[in-house]
């Protein structure tokens, strides 16, 4: 029997070897795809034991922050900002994840960020738990809500930046939602909360519209082809062009200048008339009354330039942010298609922008032509209040010559002046922008736009406005009627704020 | 002669006792402290008892079984105080202190095994009791005193008043067979047919092995405890083998298992489900109910990794069940492939020392009942562990030593009293007389 006891124990060895091989896969080899299951709640439990860091605005208003709890997760995400930064918080969620700055600077504010401050150590040693660091944005919150306040209950979006820095100084875009409904440990609640948010439909408050819509930008694109066109060289504002109300089809008119080629429809300004009296029009003149045959024509003769410098500008590119962010769409048309070449000049057909881009086209010409790369965090902080991490402004690159930017300034200011801008003026400041109505369903209002900075002679603030479908005026809005006045606001407000 | 020996063998045995139950106790002392520091007096009582407990074992064992074997205690300290530390980590307030009075009780049992059974072979006497005994056990959770746990009916009792007589069961089973072996064996292997190069004894020998494969299936099919029923045959057939060195049994067995499992699987939709758990674990279809307490077990050893998280640093309290069929994920996620590791190798041991033991048996009997237990012992762990490890389906057994509950504890308990019992009366037997075994049906 001894044999066979022998044996008996070299199979029992074997199973256990069985054992412990798997046990090797199970806990090192394979541990690391297992444990990131999302089922795994355990993650989940030891995010939420930590005392997760603030989200704090440039003048000190908490709008983030963890207030413990006597349940099974140690600590609730409230934000008593409410729905005023509930597109740039994000939320942080059991059932939904994270979005928004909780997300991007998830690792700071659960104190997982690779630096270890005194403070980690003697929460480690007081075994006081541990903390996250808090995050401070651009944001001023008095700039914020006047943002809301000036765009009321229409649909559309604010975005204010530093031009010099980048600093993102108001964000808003309506409508918004409440980021502590979904922070609730209440599972039912937040569900409840998340359905009422309609999350599949394009028309969800989760929709951060300035920066994950994107909008035909209509008559605001001439800044860019007016800077394509002074780049080049070939033309000034001094530049005269044909001024009728219409630009006829080629097979109508036996193809004399100016005719639209390849097509039998003519191009028709959005005034019906012609934009000077009919004689001829100056491109400094065209920008000031927003001239669309002008620039159909522009964008006839220099498409390829444009295109670039629509790319210079971030079109077609990720734009580096702290949040994602839409790509701006400017495709290339061939030379086959040539009435869309003019069309996307007027910023028509295929060209859709972010009001975030819209309002980086204005900070560029504001900032001397070179374009600042956006920011919406400024530092960390630890919670003994030293400053971890802070991050410095920079800048996208250039995108035209200072004298180009110059010269666009000044038929800018001219908008606002005399031109379709009036709405946005200023006693006393220089500003300097431009207007866009944007065609885009047929048979609906068209989205107002306004594009501007301010002062035009030492930038401190550029703004982009967009409400969809005219707002409040509907099919009687224009970008000059409906989003400069919200603007000026934001840029009166912004002057107030910082004493400029 | 043998006093000196047997104190010298009782002295080493304490020496290595303490340490072992220093792990238990330090792990429990870690735990009180990862909790709140007030809570160390609240785990004293908890930590006397185990430490009263095997002090008390350690004695009787001086007394009464001087001569045995030294390491099999210890060992046993050391899985039974990890067991405790990781139910009083699971449930502080209500398993734990009360898991602590099961370890208590499984000593008591494991004294009274060393008082009352002074000499082994008396066992044998009484095979048949042992054998109506077992049955009758393993039959009576199908009796109106069963209940069902956990969709399987291995319970007797009401409440908190339950035991699984399955537990007992198998000792009575191991004891009648060990008997029934020893005196049948030559019989059983007696093989004058030859078949696919094994020899092949006559039809009516393997009434018993039939038998015991018809016993299995009742437990299967009516208490749909598909662990206890792996386990009884594969006991019985390794024990078979051990009396007759037949492999013709081993081969017939392994037939009759996959009958009996393919007619699990067809007939019955529990075990369907416990196969699909098995083979789709992490199937999100699966993952939120009936897979669910696997796949949190397989999270925890992963989220565990080489070294745990450290005692009372985890959540293991989100499996369900822990402190029973998944200790060992519990165990796994505080204490890492370190701590799994450490555990497989206690158990390795504790079976090779049951083995040797059966190994230096000098009756027949005296070894079919060691190598029955260490083959249990060693089966029933493997069984629990692959089942948490996602390596066999997954059936609900019990951790020898670790799981929590009292039934399992007290008749572990009886299993390696029975060892020690078996290892003294070798090693104080006068050494016999040579007499040679008879051999028949060849080559053994």
């Amino acid at each position: 029997m001894q044999k066979q006891i022998r044996r008996v124990g070299l199979v029992l060895l074997l199973l256990f070897v069985l054992v412990f091989a798997n046990l090797n896969y199970l806990q090192v080899f394979n541990a690391k795809a297992i444990a990131d299951n999302p089922h795994n709640v355990r993650r989940l439990y030891q995010e939420y034991s930590v005392k997760r860091g603030n989200i704090v605005t440039a003048d000190g208003k908490v709008v983030a922050t963890s207030k413990p709890t006597k349940g099974n997760l140690k600590y609730e995400r409230v934000y008593p900002g409410g729905s005023l930064y509930g597109h740039l918080t994000g939320y942080f969620s059991l059932v939904y994840g994270m979005t928004g700055i909780e997300s991007a600077y998830d690792s700071e504010l659960s104190g997982h960020a690779g630096v270890l401050s005194m403070q980690d150590i003697e929460d480690e040693l007081l075994g006081s738990g541990q903390r996250g660091d808090d995050v401070v944005m651009t944001v001023n919150s008095k700039l914020q809500e006047v943002a809301r306040q000036a765009l009321g209950n229409q649909r559309g979006a604010v975005v204010a930046l530093d031009p010099r820095t980048g600093d993102i100084k108001a964000m808003w875009s309506n409508p918004s939602y409440d980021p502590s409904g979904l922070a609730v440990h209440n599972t039912k609640a937040e569900r409840r909360y998340w359905r009422s948010l309609d999350p599949t439909s394009p028309d969800s408050p989760l929709i951060d519209l300035a920066r994950q819509a994107r909008y035909p930008p209509g008559s605001t694109f001439k800044i860019v082809d007016t800077t394509a066109a002074l780049q080049s060289g070939a033309y000034s504002p001094s530049s005269t062009f044909p001024d009728p109300p219409a630009i006829p089809p080629c097979s109508s008119n036996g193809g004399a200048f100016p005719c639209m080629p390849q097509t039998n429809q003519s191009f028709t300004n959005f005034s019906h008339t012609s934009c000077a009296g009919g004689g001829r029009i100056t491109l400094a003149q065209a920008v000031t009354v927003s001239c669309d045959t002008t620039f159909a024509l522009i964008g006839l003769r220099i498409f390829p330039s444009i295109f670039r410098t629509a790319e210079a500008y971030g079109f077609n590119h990720d734009i580096p942010f702290d949040l994602s962010v839409e790509r701006s769409r400017f495709p290339f048309v061939g030379t086959d298609n040539k009435p869309f070449r003019a069309y996307s000049a007027v910023g028509q057909g295929n060209v859709a922008a972010t009001p975030l881009q819209m309002a980086l086209v204005a900070a560029t010409v504001a900032n001397g032509g070179v374009e600042p790369r956006p920011r919406l965090v400024k530092e960390i902080v630890d919670p003994s209040g030293d400053i971890v991490q802070r991050f410095s402004p920079q800048s996208l690159g250039r995108v035209m010559s200072p004298g180009t930017a110059h010269t666009i300034t000044r038929l800018m200011e001219s908008v606002v002046q005399k031109g379709t801008g009036t709405a946005a003026q200023i006693p006393g400041v220089p500003v300097a922008g431009k207007t866009g109505t944007a065609q885009n369903v047929a048979g609906a209002a068209p989205h107002a736009w306004f594009i501007c900075f301010a002062p035009a002679d030492n930038p401190k603030i550029a703004v982009a406005v967009l409400v969809e479908h005219g707002g409040t005026l509907g099919n009687e809005a224009t970008g000059g009627a409906v989003s400069a006045p919200i603007a000026k606001r934001i840029i009166e407000a912004d002057r107030q704020i910082e004493g400029w | 002669m043998s006093s000196i020996a047997g104190s010298a063998r009782r002295n080493h045995e304490l020496s290595l006792l303490i340490l072992s139950l220093l792990i238990g106790l330090g792990a429990i002392a870690l735990v009180a402290l990862a909790r709140r520091s007030s809570d160390v007096s609240r785990a004293m009582p908890m930590m006397i008892t185990l430490f009263a407990s095997y002090v008390a074992a350690h004695l009787v064992t001086r007394r009464f079984a001087s001569q045995g074997d030294p390491l099999i205690l210890p060992l046993v300290a050391i899985l039974n105080g990890l067991g405790l530390a990781v139910v009083y980590r699971l449930a502080p307030n209500s398993l734990g202190p009360t898991q602590s009075i099961w370890v208590a009780v499984g000593i008591a049992a494991f004294m009274a095994t060393l008082i009352g059974v002074r000499d082994s072979s008396v066992l044998a006497r009484f095979k048949y009791t042992f054998a109506f005994a077992g049955v009758f056990l393993l039959l009576l959770p199908l009796s109106p005193l069963g209940e069902n746990i956990n969709g399987a009916r291995l319970w007797v009792g009401r409440g908190s008043w339950s035991f699984q007589p399955g537990e007992l069961a198998k000792l009575c089973f191991v004891i009648f067979f060990a008997a029934y072996l020893a005196e049948r064996k030559e019989l059983l292997a007696y093989a004058p047919k030859r078949m696919l190069g094994m020899h092949v004894p006559d039809l009516r020998h393997f009434g018993p092995l039939l038998l015991m494969w018809a016993l299995s299936l009742l437990v299967m099919f009516y208490e749909t405890d598909l662990g206890s029923s792996l386990l009884f045959f594969a006991m019985f057939v390794a024990m078979l083998y051990i009396a007759t060195a037949r492999a013709v049994y081993l081969a017939l067995g392994a037939v009759l298992f996959a009958i009996g499992a393919v007619t699990g699987y067809l007939a019955f939709a529990h075990v369907q489900v416990r196969v699909a758990i098995w083979l789709h674990t992490f199937d999100p279809k699966l993952i939120g109910n009936e897979s669910y307490q696997l796949a949190q077990g397989l999270f925890s050893l992963a989220t565990g990794g080489l070294f745990g998280t450290g005692l009372g640093q985890g959540r293991p309290d989100i499996i369900p069940a822990a402190a029973t069929d998944f200790i060992y994920n519990a165990l796994g996620e505080e204490l890492g492939l370190m701590g799994t590791a450490a555990v497989l190798v206690c158990f390795m041991l504790l079976v090779g020392k049951g083995l040797y033991v059966a190994l230096r048996q000098r009756t027949d009997f005296g070894q079919l009942l060691a190598a029955g237990l260490a083959t249990i012992l060693g089966l029933q762990t493997f069984i629990i562990m692959a089942g948490v490890t996602r390596l066999l389906p997954l059936t609900g057994i019990t951790l020898p030593f670790m799981s929590y509950g009292g039934s399992s504890m007290v008749a572990n308990f009886i299993l390696v009293g029975l060892l020690v019992r078996l290892s003294h009366e070798r090693a104080s037997a006068p050494p016999p007389a040579h007499t040679e075994e008879i051999l028949i049906g060849g080559r053994r």
